[in-house]
């Protein structure tokens, strides 16, 4: 199972519509992504509130159908 | 063990020692590449853990996800803490601040930065 860059995005702005998003497809399989999301919902919280809020909006996604995605957040 | 016997029995591990790394693999012989990375780090800092592999029980892999509502392994735990995965430990050693909370949190570590 693996998932289509445009997928992650669409999830991720879903959440949060003012993020800027930068996925990379890590080794060309879909399935091993890095990804940046940078928005201003994540002021003030840390890192792993940070990321948890992006997995939350991936749905379950991650650790099932997404494998490895490599993660960056950060406020504007 | 039931579901609530396996968070009972995370609960004392991450309470029983310093540092806790719940890992696939083991911190001499890895079996995934994010695992290693963590393992690398802390050895790198020669700081003290307890390595946890969890692909010997499905239980535990399952249960830590559980215990800390993170969906992947690896996982480190100071003094109890979920501190995060290996993208979270990456960056805060990179940027020097697993070191100050090492420090923090009194537990013996050399001070040293960058990966050779």
């Amino acid at each position: 199972m693996a998932m289509a860059a445009d997928d992650i995005e669409r999830l991720i702005k879903a959440r949060f519509p003012d993020a800027r998003v930068e996925i990379q497809d890590l080794a060309g399989d879909g399935d091993h992504y890095a990804a940046t999301v940078v928005s201003e919902a994540f002021r003030g919280k840390s890192r792993v509130e940070q990321h948890k809020m992006v997995y939350e909006a991936l749905e379950g996604q991650m650790g099932g159908a997404l494998h490895a995605l490599a993660l960056r957040t950060a406020a504007p | 063990m039931s579901r609530q016997d396996v968070q009972d029995w995370i609960g004392k591990e991450v309470a029983g020692s310093d540092v806790v790394l719940f890992m696939k693999g083991t911190k001499t012989m890895p079996q995934c590449g994010f695992s290693m990375q963590v393992a690398q780090i802390l050895n790198h800092l020669g700081v003290d853990f307890k390595d946890i592999n969890v692909l010997e029980d499905m239980a535990v892999r399952d249960g830590v996800k559980a215990y800390s509502n993170w969906p992947t392994i690896p996982q480190l735990y100071i003094k109890g803490e979920f501190i995060g995965g290996c993208d979270i430990v990456r960056e805060m050693f990179q940027a020097g601040e697993l070191q100050e909370l090492l420090t923090e949190k009194g537990i013996a570590h050399n001070a040293r930065t960058l990966t050779a």
